[in-house]
């Protein structure tokens, strides 16, 4: 009732239907950047060897789209990021629900993953070259690695929020193990492990491209230290939008990936408990 | 009423029209009254009659499409000087970072009163509401009645002329709400502060205002301004079961019950 | 009893690791795993008060000052996006877009502009990259806060200083805590690996000086103290996130009770 007369007041000040607003705004925005990119270059207000003009980077751009290796080398960034990536989801949510339902596994470890979690992957790196110089091993190492954790500990909570009467009765039922982690813990833990599975996407790209970039591992991140150290400027930027283009549309395809589980979660849930 | 009551809230041809979903909708077409200084002046009306919306225009927080509010003769454009506000959403009008203390400290800290009077009138009124003890919780370790009545200390310690309550006691327990209302009175009596106080429950506006305004339905205009004239001394059992509370209660009851049928007076 | 064997617990695992470790690689001829005994003897000399000084404390000096620059920098910008509706909608798509580049990325770009030489790009790196998770966190916080909150401060007049600083900051403090503590991760990543892009001094150079000129031990033992540091920075943010927190702590508590 009071609802009723609070959302009036509420809706003045901001719920009023700006949204196309927001839009114009927002891509004004854009277009204020792309403009100040291609006036601060040409107008000799920033050197050109430090930036290039807007349709300087939109031609590399355009030119790499017809270039073979650019191709190759996206692939290859794609490639070991997702291999990557799946790689650490399966170990995460294997070691997550094993030592996640366990009790007695998760004192045991949990002083070590607190330790072992926030050392950072790149700390691997010098080893990692020793052991596999340039090859894409090196990344993948890196990669499962670092997402791994990400995953463990999305998992880890999931588990953790088991509603404890549905556990019991599951018990007092005397599900097998394996039942109980398909009916009870998985549906429990699914958007856990999908939240972790859009935070390892995003480490898992920026690892490779680390690894690309310092290593020389294959990929667009060699791609781009060469052009930078060559002086290839505008494709130094051209690439690095195209890496962003990536970024986002993993972060889109997370994002999606979640949005679908969960509506599917939200389903199943209900049949749980 | 009487020749020389100074008045302390003029509300004058109030109208508040907003953009919702594309349409325009008129919350409040036309709201003129008059609150004296010391009275206490209840607002009753029917849900969605934008009770809430006439009291945050008169807070100053929202703006007027049309009509004027006056605080002690001034014109009122944002929030004045000299008014105190208590939410009905108590747990969220606190600062959870602060202490209950700090918590009433802050707006005489921002009035500018000097540190020694604040404290003096941070424990007036702690006191005052019987929340001497919990000054150095949070306002989440305290129950719902408690919190509210911080707000309310929060409130008197700022030693406002006009107080504006909107709903306070609505998300509260029934015993609760009984003991906030004497509360309310005590204080109001205590220290002769003009209240505003907007409510749903019709009981209670009799209970506790000495005039009640009953408002339509949207787009809101005054349909009657009841006057109470119950004794100054109230009680929650005696006063609640005497013959002339009844009546009252009944009258507008029945001028609500209208209301929500859209009954307006311009019609009748 | 119970507090022995809760500390049994915190030590037991770690311990059977490493003595583990110690006795399977005891005897290694392995060239990249030597045995840990050789690496714990490789410590004292390696990271004596001369490598502690010149190359230890310079890359945690610049990893501070990178990390406090993005600090004040998210929180004012955030603060300011956050609270006007049209400045928010304006920067998003461009916030979006700089969020989705990956911070190393922005090593070769910083390059361009500076070369990779001393202190400074390797600051500015770092302090770009730890920008992002506390400017869009901060957003996101001063976005959700509290419309009651709000109209309170108003109502009773405070001034925009307390407004901004007392009301708006602290109650987005937990989301923007979320930020710091992202930005802190991708802070030492950073660290290394502006190091390892071009340098000569720092830790992250020391460990590829070892790595190239094939001292293992040493390299190892490079690693170890990277992962110490990570460790221990980020210790010392939850002791002070928990300190500072309690309040928001106690919050949830009591909204969860209820």
């Amino acid at each position: 009732m009071t609802q009723v007369a609070t959302a009036p007041a509420a809706a003045t000040r901001r719920r009023t239907p700006r949204r196309g607003r927001d839009a114009l705004l927002g891509v004004a925005g854009l277009a204020v950047l792309i403009a100040l990119v291609e006036v601060l270059p040409r107008s000799g207000a920033v050197d050109s060897h430090y930036l290039a003009p807007a349709s300087e980077m939109a031609r590399a751009l355009f030119d790499q789209l017809g270039d073979g290796e650019f191709w190759v080398a996206l692939g290859e960034t794609l490639r070991g990021w997702a291999f990557g990536l799946a790689l650490a989801m399966v170990a995460g949510i294997v070691v997550g629900v094993v030592v996640g339902s366990v009790p007695f596994l998760r004192s045991l470890t949990a002083s070590t993953i607190e330790f072992l979690r926030p050392i950072p992957s790149v700390a691997l790196i010098p080893l990692v070259v020793l052991i596999y110089g340039s090859r894409p091993e090196s990344a993948l190492v890196l990669v499962v690695y670092a997402a791994f954790w990400q995953v463990l500990v999305q998992v880890l909570y999931g588990v953790a929020d088991v509603d404890p009467v549905v556990r019991d009765t599951a018990r007092s039922y005397r599900f097998s193990r394996w039942t109980m982690v398909r009916t009870v813990i998985w549906p429990t833990a699914l958007p856990y492990v999908v939240t972790g599975f859009r935070l390892a996407a995003a480490v898992a790209l920026i690892l490779e491209i680390t690894a690309e970039l310092i290593i020389g591992v294959p990929g667009l991140g060699r791609s781009i230290g060469v052009a930078q150290s060559s002086g290839a400027v505008a494709l130094t930027y051209a690439l690095v939008i195209v890496v962003g283009i990536v970024g986002i549309g993993v972060n889109v395809l997370a994002r999606v990936a979640e949005r679908r589980v969960l509506r599917w979660h939200s389903s199943v849930r209900k049949d749980i408990a | 009423m009487t020749i020389a009551a100074p008045v302390a809230l003029d509300i004058s041809g109030v109208r508040k029209v907003y953009q919702g979903h594309g349409r325009e909708v008129e919350a409040v077409r036309e709201l003129t009254f008059q609150v004296t200084r010391g009275e206490f002046v209840c607002v009753v009306g029917p849900s969605g009659a934008g009770k809430t919306t006439l009291l945050r225009c008169i807070a100053g927080l929202l703006d007027l499409t049309a009509g004027q509010v006056s605080l002690d003769g001034t014109k009122v454009t944002g929030p004045p000087e000299g008014m105190a506000v208590v939410f009905q959403e108590y747990g969220r009008s606190l600062f959870p970072w602060m202490t209950v203390r700090q918590n009433v400290e802050l707006p005489l800290k921002e009035k500018g009163v000097p540190r020694a009077k604040r404290g003096e009138k941070v424990d007036t009124a702690l006191e005052a509401v019987g929340l001497a003890d919990s000054a150095s919780a949070h306002p989440w370790q305290l129950s719902g009645g408690m919190q509210q009545r911080v707000a309310i200390a929060r409130a008197i310690a700022y030693e406002p002329t006009v107080l504006l309550m909107d709903e306070p006691f609505a998300a509260v327990d029934a015993q609760t709400r009984a003991e906030l209302e004497d509360l309310v009175r005590s204080l109001w009596r205590r220290m002769g502060v003009t209240i505003l106080f907007v409510t749903h429950d019709i009981d209670e506006a009799v209970y506790l205002g000495q005039r009640v305004l009953v408002l339509s339905n949207r787009p809101t205009v005054i349909l009657e301004d009841v006057t109470v004239d119950l004794p100054d001394e109230r009680d929650q059992l005696t006063t609640r079961s005497s013959p002339k509370f009844g009546e009252l209660r009944g009258h507008v009851y029945e001028q609500i019950q209208a209301a929500k049928k859209g009954y307006r007076p311009d019609e009748a | 009893m119970k507090a022995v064997r809760q500390i049994a617990f915190v030590l037991a695992l770690p311990v059977i690791l490493v003595v583990v470790w110690w006795f399977a690689s005891a005897g290694s001829e392995n060239f990249f795993w030597p045995p840990l005994s050789k690496i714990v003897a490789a410590f004292p000399e390696t990271w004596n008060a001369d490598r502690l000084t010149g190359d230890v404390l310079p890359s945690l000096g610049r990893l501070v000052v990178g990390y406090l620059l993005a600090l004040v920098a998210g929180v004012l910008a955030g603060t300011a996006i956050g609270l006007s509706r049209s400045l928010r909608a304006f920067c998003e798509p461009v916030l979006e877009f700089f969020r989705a580049i990956p911070p190393p990325v922005l090593i070769p770009i910083i390059a361009l502009f500076t070369g990779y030489t001393g202190a400074t790009p390797k600051i500015v790196t770092i302090a770009l990259g730890c920008l992002w998770p506390v400017l869009l966190n901060t957003v996101e916080g001063v976005r959700g806060l509290d419309e009651v909150l709000l109209d309170t401060a108003r109502s009773y007049r405070f001034r925009r200083h307390t407004r901004l600083v007392r009301v708006v900051i602290y109650g987005a403090s937990p989301q923007i805590a979320t930020g710091a503590r992202q930005a802190l991760s991708i802070g030492v990543i950073l660290m290394v690996i502006s190091e390892l892009f071009g340098a000569n001094q720092g830790l992250g150079a020391s460990i590829v000086q070892f790595q190239r000129s094939f001292a293992i031990p040493e390299m190892w033992t490079g690693i170890i103290v990277l992962g110490l540091i990570g460790v221990v920075l980020s210790a010392l943010f939850r002791v002070i996130e928990y300190r500072a927190m309690a309040w928001y702590r106690g919050l949830r508590r009591a909204e969860r009770g209820s």
